[in-house]
């Protein structure tokens, strides 16, 4: 039990913190965030090659640096602390590790070193477009895939996409398609997450080979399962980087502004409401590095760890971002303020994996309570 | 990082488990998952002299003042595995978590060699003089005085003033007293840190019965109480710094130990809905898979500190703790009640007193109030977490 950075990982932790801080600030993130692609190409090489975050969360033989979902935690909680728009979480958190709990050696070795290096940015198509969780592709036995998926975070500039859809049979298949196939249109949406913008992709009639099968039936849909939980966990780091970013922004403002003659930081009215905001904020990254330990530890305990951070983190973000615009005054309601880019980020996360509704639903089912008599 | 343990780490718990096991289900059978703070006392007492013998009654002290030396890994085996095992809670934790970490840093040679072995074989229990009913969140502005007075026995410290708060004096050998001894000072200054002998004409108890029907806490009144000159714990004048310096250590292991408690108590819960149907309800669901959840990040959060050793204590998350789990609790209670429904109004016979679950829910309402209060743990957290202008004082 060392519930604290390695030197490894305080090493990362410092050397992640000090790129988003040079290249991460609110003027570049605003012009990126204008931008149809939505994110800086050459900041992408940067993090990828540069910074080797690519493979962070890989096995070295698919070109990954080994420093487990701690260090992909890592990575995730300080470019949620200046939300870096980029595909990183798509391509690296959900798509990359898609493919290696559900691909074969093969495809694994094929797919993942050019996701590990940037080269390809991929994204995982899952769920439908509309209010539920069920996948909305159909894939034929004549292996053409039709349908639609939702929410695909920069789905819009993806290579390669990780799509889940059903067999005839109503089983789960996970198949890995290029996003230039013909039959695959991508639409991006104007977002209420301007720095991570969503996108829908069709499939009409698009015509696979056995090859581009990951994998099928039970094992496809645990694979699934599992992807999404270590997209939660990651996700959980971004919230809780978040939510401390948007509370240390809140304690600079009100210790800085003066009213009544005294900085409002000095009033209870405020000060206790971002004590309360600060436990939210260590319990948030406690919850992130937990769940991202019992990961690497190959813990059973993963579902639950997942549920837990992806409840509390996201509510947690949620609140902080909220409590951010309100302690600001009329100046955290302006467009020009960055609050309500971590208000709207925060929105989109606590929404993108399941809300935390569902996942206290989950932990429910595990600790024992009977739903009937 | 990690959370897991190492193999030596796992044989160290199963050392443990065996030896409490062995112990509650042997001679102590009688005292194990009591719930209790005030039951079976002479049980009690006995029980600690066995945690003496034993070598497990302090085990996070240095092996020079008789404890083990464990790492802080060991003390969260031993306290989980306390816990677990269902042993009473301990009548010596002011000794042993407060009294003793405070001799051994601010005390003399012969201090610690007076009062450390009794302490650590359960000889001698402590109770702790802090707060008064004009010192509670503003503790400095204590009033008890202290003066040095030639007597019979020599020098002496004489006492006069009320302390109020203190649990286990009944039952207790010494309690610690914080007092003005520099005429005319104000708050933190003058006072000091003494070690008075409860039992003598000039201590007087009286039980405070609480909203829950029981009297765990006392009124202290000192009125002329004796205790010798060098029974003074640092510098006189120099009591608070030695205060402080004990609180400082009540945010360490120990909080590990009420989770266990905690985590009984969300399982009886548990059994509770599913046995009368709430489990069935949606939003009772929701709350109880969110107190699991909470408790679950209460441990990762005592470990996160506890895991970065001493010297990093006033790290920022090192100040959640105390209303994080006052919070947690007294909405567990909230919701034991919730879940227990209409019967939880009802008393279990003729006294005032009430099932284990709406227990819970009137007992909670003291955890955030002592130990400092939810809003004081706020500005403490604001001021000195977050570094905003401090309250103004009058």
């Amino acid at each position: 039990m060392q519930f604290t950075f390695s030197e490894d990982e305080t090493l990362l932790q410092q050397s992640v913190a000090g790129f988003c801080t040079t290249h991460g600030s609110s003027a570049s993130t605003r012009k990126v965030m204008e931008t149809e692609a939505g994110y800086d190409s050459a900041l992408w090489r940067a993090v990828m090659g540069e910074m080797g975050l690519g493979g962070i969360a890989l096995p070295a033989r698919h070109g990954g640096a080994e420093m487990g979902h701690v260090g992909l935690a890592i990575a995730m909680m300080e470019m949620g602390r200046v939300l870096l728009p980029s595909p990183y979480f798509s391509s690296v958190g959900m798509a990359a590790q898609a493919i290696l709990l559900g691909g074969t050696d093969a495809q694994r070795d094929a797919l993942l070193p050019s996701i590990a290096t940037g080269e390809c940015i991929a994204a995982l198509a899952w769920r439908g477009a509309g209010r539920g969780h069920e996948p909305d592709v159909r894939l034929d036995d004549a292996l053409r895939l039709n349908g639609v998926a939702g929410f695909v975070p920069f789905g819009h500039v993806a290579d390669l996409l990780v799509v889940a859809a059903r067999r005839e049979s109503g089983e789960i298949v996970l198949v890995a398609v290029r996003a230039n196939t013909p039959g695959v249109t991508i639409e991006r949406h104007v977002s209420l997450d301007l720095t991570r913008p969503l996108a829908t992709v069709r499939f009409a009639g698009v015509v696979l080979s056995q090859d581009d099968i990951l994998g099928s039936g039970e094992d496809a849909a645990a694979a699934l399962a599992r992807t999404l939980d270590l997209a939660r966990i990651a996700l959980a780091a971004e919230q809780a980087g978040g939510a401390e970013a948007v509370l240390d922004m809140t304690v600079a403002y009100t210790k800085d502004r003066v009213q009544f003659g005294r900085p409002i930081g000095s009033f209870q009215a405020l000060k206790h409401r971002m004590a309360d905001m600060m436990v939210e904020v260590e319990t948030a990254k406690t919850g992130a590095y937990y769940a991202a330990c019992i990961v690497d530890e190959g813990s059973d305990e993963l579902e639950e760890a997942a549920a837990i951070a992806a409840s509390y983190c996201g509510e947690a973000f949620m609140g902080c971002s909220g409590n951010a615009i309100q302690l600001h005054g009329g100046i955290g309601f302006t467009w020009e303020h960055d609050a309500h880019l971590y208000f709207k980020r925060a929105r989109a996360d606590a929404m993108l994996l399941g809300d935390a509704y569902s996942q206290r639903e989950r932990i429910a089912g595990m600790i024992g309570l009977e739903k009937v008599a | 990082m990690r959370t897991g343990f190492t193999p030596e780490q796992e044989a160290f718990r199963r050392e443990v488990a065996e030896w409490l096991d062995d112990q509650l289900s042997g001679p102590f059978a009688s005292i194990r998952n009591l719930a209790s703070m005030s039951a079976m006392m002479p049980e009690r007492r006995e029980w600690e002299r066995a945690l003496g013998k034993g070598g497990w009654s302090a085990i996070g002290w240095p092996e020079e003042h008789g404890g083990r030396g464990a790492s802080i890994a060991e003390q969260v085996i031993f306290a989980e595995e306390y816990a677990r095992a269902g042993a009473p809670g301990r009548i010596g934790h002011i000794g042993v978590t407060l009294a003793g970490p405070t001799l051994i840093h601010f005390g003399t040679e012969e201090q610690k060699r007076r009062f450390l072995p009794a302490i650590l074989s359960g000889e001698e229990l402590w109770a702790q003089g802090y707060s008064e009913p004009n010192a509670g969140s503003d503790l400095a502005n204590i009033r008890t005085k202290a003066r040095l007075e030639d007597g019979p026995n020599g020098l002496e410290w004489v006492i006069e003033g009320q302390k109020i708060w203190t649990s286990l004096a009944q039952y207790a050998e010494w309690i610690f007293v914080l007092c003005r001894t520099e005429e005319g000072s104000q708050g933190p200054k003058g006072l000091s840190f003494l070690l008075v002998p409860l039992d003598q004409p000039g201590v007087t108890l009286r039980p405070i019965r609480q909203m829950t029907g029981d009297a765990e806490f006392n009124e202290t009144f000192f009125d002329g109480a004796r205790t010798a000159a060098a029974n003074v714990v640092g510098q006189p004048g120099e009591g608070w710094k030695v205060a402080m310096g004990l609180l400082s250590h009540e945010r360490g292991a120990s909080s590990l130990a009420i989770q266990m408690t905690f985590r009984n108590e969300l399982q009886k819960i548990i059994a509770a809905a599913n046995a009368n149907g709430a489990a069935r309800d949606p939003l009772i669901r929701q709350r109880i898979a969110t107190a699991h959840a909470g408790l679950k990040l209460m441990r990762f959060n005592a470990l996160r500190t506890l895991s970065k050793g001493d010297n990093e204590m006033l790290s920022r998350e090192s100040f959640i703790h105390k209303i994080y789990w006052g919070t947690w609790h007294k909405k567990l209670g909230e919701l034991a009640m919730d879940v227990v429904g209409a019967p939880g109004l009802i008393a279990e016979g003729d006294a005032y007193a009430f099932g284990e679950l709406p227990q819970i829910y009137l007992y909670t309402r003291s955890e955030t109030i002592h130990g400092g209060t939810n809003q004081i743990q706020r500005n403490i957290i604001a001021e000195r977490g977050l570094g905003l202008p401090r309250e103004p004082r009058g």
